[in-house]
């Protein structure tokens, strides 16, 4: 059964059917999904949803699929953690993590989208799914094509680490490296997607996508016992994610699941890429284009896409945003896995980092809940932050030379012990 | 081998910056190539524009327009903007 009525632009309202498409052929604005809520309404129930299995599919009358999911069976319903030592360090009295860094399969809110656009992809017929990543996409589109047995074509810019090719390639996706700059690859790949007939999972089928990405908010209401916390802080990239919790919100009151949709959605960016919170500190509804240059690569998208509608839904729900300096998220992440032993990539230390700020700048109040969404994992990055760690103590296999160590690493006025010295 | 003669359709969004919004870049695009044009949408700022646009013509010329557009410093990019994640 399928409650979705079709496209909408979201610039000039124009309708369109339940195809892949992805642009408005009259003014080239993106096209959403479009439901029928008063029949959602009727169907969907606190109870229904809490027999199913725990994995994003448990909101399927809220996702934009005609059949049964097809792909992310076990994606989803990731861990919403009440942070009480990271609270204590960031002075947040009701603090939660939602952990989309053990999202299965690949270990980052992408596993979201990307199981919406499979199992999408699989009911147009598609035989070979596609997209353009430089890390957390591409892992998850390979992982996710090898259990549907699609073929898989993976578009990276030349020059990429090997790491994260590897994260990708163990998949068995062809991998294509383009030479050029990033605009280079952004306009091949459109070309490709246009003419091979492909489902280019974020490109000819992100309508369809994108929605996945709602689920993040689905969970967080329902595992804080179907209310809103009253503040959200989201990494902002290309802009998927942020503007895709407000929909989720909105929809929940909507179909009568949740009572009051109030909750102030916080964007977050590395000051080394953040037109969008230059423009929201600016007043300007016009997303200025950037140069990245930050540690955190996995958010570094100097011209994001869907940037005016972060802006939107931020403003519309009276929020705000912040940035944060590399050394701020360096810090962050160690703080994050001291505390409440989750190691997450640098837009996750972002994301703690910028709320460190809100909670000191006082937008966000001590007393009041807030979650922190956490959209990727630290093991995926680890050279970030390998510089940043205690290295290992040498010593000989003795016990005497384990002793005297123990003494040093633990006299009563704490003295540092030089890494290496055995 | 593309034909430089094969009739192409391009879309694209054009970002104007700031240093750029007081020129008139659009009606120079229109006088100094054989190629027609219709923007779709516009929005300009003091602090910048961005204008999607369709530019029809041969391909030699079509790319001659885009490249001379960023040599100007006008960002050009594909309607979809950004795809890489």
């Amino acid at each position: 059964m399928t409650f979705v009525q079709g496209l909408k632009c979201r610039e000039c309202g124009q309708d369109y059917p339940k195809e892949p498409l992805h642009v408005c052929e009259t003014c080239f604005g993106p096209l959403e999904v479009v439901y029928d809520y008063d029949r959602i309404k009727k169907e969907i129930s606190r109870e229904k949803i809490a027999q199913r299995a725990k994995s994003l599919w448990r909101y399927r009358e809220l996702l934009p699929i005609d059949g049964e999911p097809q792909a992310g069976l076990y994606s989803g319903f990731t861990p919403l953690i009440r942070a009480h030592r990271l609270g204590a360090a960031l002075g947040a009295k009701e603090l939660y993590i939602k952990d989309d860094s053990v999202n299965h399969p690949t270990f980052s809110y992408k596993d979201r989208v990307v199981s919406v656009a499979i199992s999408k992809a699989i009911e147009f017929g598609f035989d070979t799914v596609s997209c353009a990543s430089t890390g957390n996409l591409a892992n998850s589109v390979a992982a996710h094509a090898a259990k549907a047995g699609l073929n898989c074509y993976v578009f990276i810019p030349e020059g990429l680490e090997q790491g994260k090719i590897i994260g990708s390639a163990i998949y068995g996706p062809r991998t294509i490296a383009i030479q050029g700059n990033y605009d280079d690859v952004n306009r091949l790949c459109s070309e490709i997607a246009d003419k091979y007939g492909w489902a280019f999972v974020n490109v000819n089928l992100r309508p369809y996508y994108a929605e996945g990405a709602k689920t993040h908010g689905f969970e967080v209401a329902e595992q804080l016992g179907w209310k809103l916390p009253r503040h959200i802080v989201v990494a902002s990239a290309g802009g998927t994610i942020l503007p895709k919790i407000a929909k989720a919100f909105k929809e929940l009151k909507q179909v009568g699941l949740i009572d009051d949709s109030a909750c102030k959605i916080y964007a977050a960016q590395a000051t080394g890429c953040a037109p969008i919170i230059q423009a929201l500190k600016k007043g300007a509804d016009l997303i200025s284009p950037v140069k990245p240059n930050t540690i955190a690569s996995s958010i570094a998208i100097g011209n994001p896409a869907d940037g005016f509608y972060v802006l939107q839904a931020v403003k519309e729900s009276g929020g705000w945003g912040e940035s944060v300096t590399d050394e701020e998220i360096l810090d962050a992440i160690k703080l994050l896995a001291r505390t409440e032993g989750i190691f997450t990539e640098p837009a996750g230390g972002t994301e703690v980092a910028v709320t460190r700020k809100l909670i000191q700048q006082g937008r966000i109040p001590r007393d009041e809940s807030v979650v922190i969404s956490i959209t990727g994992n630290g093991y995926k990055t680890l050279e970030v932050v390998a510089k940043s760690v205690e290295q290992p103590f040498k010593i000989r296999a003795d016990l005497r030379n384990f002793d005297e160590l123990y003494l040093q690493l633990n006299q009563p006025t704490p003295g540092k012990v030089a890494a290496g010295e055995g | 081998m593309k034909s430089p003669k094969e009739k192409v359709c391009e879309r694209v969004y054009l970002t104007f910056p700031k240093d750029l919004v007081k020129e008139p870049i659009v009606c120079w695009l229109a006088k100094k190539f054989d190629i027609i044009f219709n923007i779709r949408g516009s929005t300009v700022t003091s602090e910048m524009g961005l204008v999607a646009i369709e530019i029809e013509g041969e391909r030699g010329e079509v790319e001659k327009a885009l490249q001379w557009l960023r040599d100007k410093g006008v960002l050009v990019e594909p309607i979809e903007k950004n795809v890489i994640e």
